[in-house]
């Protein structure tokens, strides 16, 4: 837990939040899959959104990024209306995403993965991860992002077909693809899931570093241990409504919360490792 | 191939090809000339045949076999580089050949001003009517752009415009038939080397990422439909060029260019030259519409034997053969224990 950045975050209330989501709701046919569920992120902060399974988490991210068209509500990125705009705009503008379900170019090599979003063109507006929308040469940039992801640089592992990769890596290169956009606020959508405990523990001063760089990030995960070492607060989610929200701790307590995610004993084991 | 449980075929790149993969191609005559050999057979290949064909129908077969492998070309591009399945390749001839005999017969254009033209302006008609499929993917997108052509046929039919069933007559011919034949011979070897460049610059592979995974472009800020569109622009003007040349190879344009012929020949030639090597498809055609023409005397028993070529290729090659002849020269084979 970072409790530095937690004051820092308490203290500048007052300013605009960079993200805010105001009564969202999103129907698939007779599903309310999200009922009205409002909440804001700052900039420079890590919010996670926990639930169980299908109470809404992906449709979150989803409507924010334009992928599906909500029933109602809006999305204002720094006071802009976003809502209705198609996913590349929302893209373009600095709010990149992973999927929950990986989405590789597969038969690219995992460098050549990269060099499609560095030669976007918000890349090359702003000059991309490490300047690699603006080099001619993408390719060297591209491999640089995935030494700096965690691919070994002097392995053939960056020059491997996406198809052939082990998910650990698969997981990594969905971040690095939306990183090579250089964005304000990148969306994970459960990139620890799948993954071992080590190549968790190798991710997690990935993350730190990120926020230390200014990016926002929301991130979803059941992992919640891991969670709570990196995230400033918490949002639950349950059936597609806003439970609650606030630090790992408070969360953890709320007796709605032990009620819909866990037995109760298992929230004291969670919470010693937190 | 006996206890071939225990051994497996290995396949390892020849030095050769590694070296020349980078800029060491440049170090040694041996070196270039291994890059270059085999653009140099297709090139003079094809600029010798109209001088190797015994006589005028010969020669005549040549040329629409270069107009069947700009189809071909066209196919192989969206569909392996793209991931749109086009059928529409008669589509794209008869709005490049209808466009070309207007163009020819009432602004009295001479053919090499009406080609280009068509194939410009006609892509640009093709991409509009094909823009609302464009969020259509692979079976889909297929069977929509083979209503395409039938649409328009049946339409130029029912309401007697543009000729009706007899066409439009009276087009000016090439100036002669090496002009004719060489005209289109050079735009086919320019229009392959060009795509084969364009594919492998970084709107190539962002065009490859839209076949691989729309949603991860999306998610990178990129507008898919609007590089399917230029896809679909490039690879209709190509079709297109390909109907302007026919029109006035015939001196006629009718709805017989809306025939599918020119949509299925391709896909057959593209099985048998190999998908995806751009070059292939180009070679299936110039297997594949000679031996069809072969085949004329048979009557209808020439689309059995038809059938017979392809299933036989599908059977024993089915990778096609520029993949398996890429790989021969790229690579030695040998078998190995486990
Ligand atoms: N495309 C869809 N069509 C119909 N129902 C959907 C669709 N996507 C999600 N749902 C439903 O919406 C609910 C929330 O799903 P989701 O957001 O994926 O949950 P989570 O990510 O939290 O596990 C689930 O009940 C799911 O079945
Ligand atoms: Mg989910």
């Amino acid at each position: 837990m970072k409790p530095d950045i937690k004051s820092a975050m308490k203290q500048d209330t007052g300013e605009e939040p960079i993200l805010r989501i105001d009564k969202i709701s999103k129907a698939f046919g007779g599903i309310q899959a999200l009922n009205g569920v409002s909440f804001e992120v700052h900039k420079g902060e890590i919010l996670g959104i926990i639930g169980p399974n299908g109470s809404g988490k992906t449709t979150i991210v989803n409507c924010i990024t334009g992928f599906i068209k909500k029933t109602s509500g809006h999305v204002y990125f720094r006071g802009m209306d976003i809502s209705d705009k198609p996913p590349h705009k929302i893209a373009d503008m600095g709010i990149t995403r992973t999927f929950q379900i990986m989405r590789p170019y597969y038969t690219l090599p995992a460098y050549k993965n990269l060099v499609i979003p560095l030669f976007s063109p918000r890349a090359k507006r702003t000059g991309g991860w490490r300047g690699g929308g603006r080099l001619g040469d993408r390719n060297t940039v591209s491999i640089d992002i995935l030494e700096e992801i965690g691919f070994e640089r002097d392995s053939y592992v960056p020059y491997k077909t996406a198809s052939t990769l082990p998910t650990g890596y698969l997981k990594r290169l969905e971040l690095a693809r939306c990183l090579a956009l250089k964005p304000e606020i990148i969306i994970c959508d459960e990139v620890f899931s799948g993954l071992s405990m080590s190549e968790i523990a190798s991710m997690v001063p990935l993350i730190e570093r990120l926020q230390m760089e200014g990016i926002t990030l929301i991130m979803i995960e059941h992992r919640l241990r891991e969670l709570f070492r990196v995230a400033n607060r918490i949002m639950v989610l349950n059936f597609g409504e806003k439970l609650t929200e606030g630090s790992s701790g408070e969360v953890m307590a709320d007796e709605r919360v032990k009620a819909a995610y866990f037995g109760s004993q298992k929230v004291e084991e969670v919470m010693k490792h937190a | 191939m006996k206890n071939n449980t225990q051994r497996r075929k290995e396949r390892i790149d020849r030095g050769i090809k590694v070296r020349t993969d980078g800029l060491y191609a440049l170090m040694s005559i041996r070196e270039l000339s291994y890059l270059a050999l085999p653009r140099l057979i297709l090139i003079i290949g094809l600029l010798l045949l109209p001088l190797l064909m015994p006589g005028m129908y010969w020669q005549r077969v040549i040329t629409i076999t270069c107009i069947y492998a700009l189809l071909a070309l066209s196919f192989d591009f969206l569909a392996h580089y793209v991931g749109l399945v086009s059928l529409g390749g008669a589509f794209f001839v008869g709005v490049g050949g209808y466009m070309a005999a207007i163009m020819n017969t009432t602004l009295g254009l001479p053919p090499w001003a009406t080609v280009p033209l068509a194939a410009l302006a006609g892509g640009g008609v093709c991409t509009l009517l094909l823009l609302p499929c464009l969020p259509l993917r692979g079976v889909y997108f297929a069977i929509v752009s083979l209503m395409y052509p039938l649409f328009v046929a049946r339409v130029i039919e029912a309401l007697d415009i543009l000729g009706g069933t007899d066409g439009i007559t009276g087009i000016d011919s090439f100036t002669n038939r090496w002009v004719e034949q060489y005209f289109i011979i050079v735009i086919l070897l320019l229009l392959l080397f060009g795509v084969r460049r364009l594919v492998n610059t970084d709107i190539g592979l962002v065009l490859r990422g839209v076949k691989d995974n729309d949603q991860a472009i999306r998610a990178s800020g990129m507008n898919v439909t609007m590089y399917k569109a230029m896809a679909v622009y490039i690879a209709s003007a190509m079709g297109c060029l390909g109907g302007a040349c026919l029109v006035h190879i015939y001196m006629w344009s009718g709805i017989s260019q809306f025939a599918l012929d020119f949509s299925i020949l391709p896909i057959a030639a593209t099985v048998i030259g190999g998908g995806g090597t751009l070059v292939g498809p180009v070679l299936g055609c110039l297997i594949l519409v000679p031996i069809s023409e072969l085949l004329r005397d048979f009557g209808t028993l020439r689309i059995v034997f038809y059938a017979l070529i392809l299933v036989a290729f599908i059977i024993f090659r089915s990778e096609g053969i520029m993949v398996y002849g890429q790989r021969k020269y790229q690579q030695f084979e040998r078998w190995t224990r486990i």
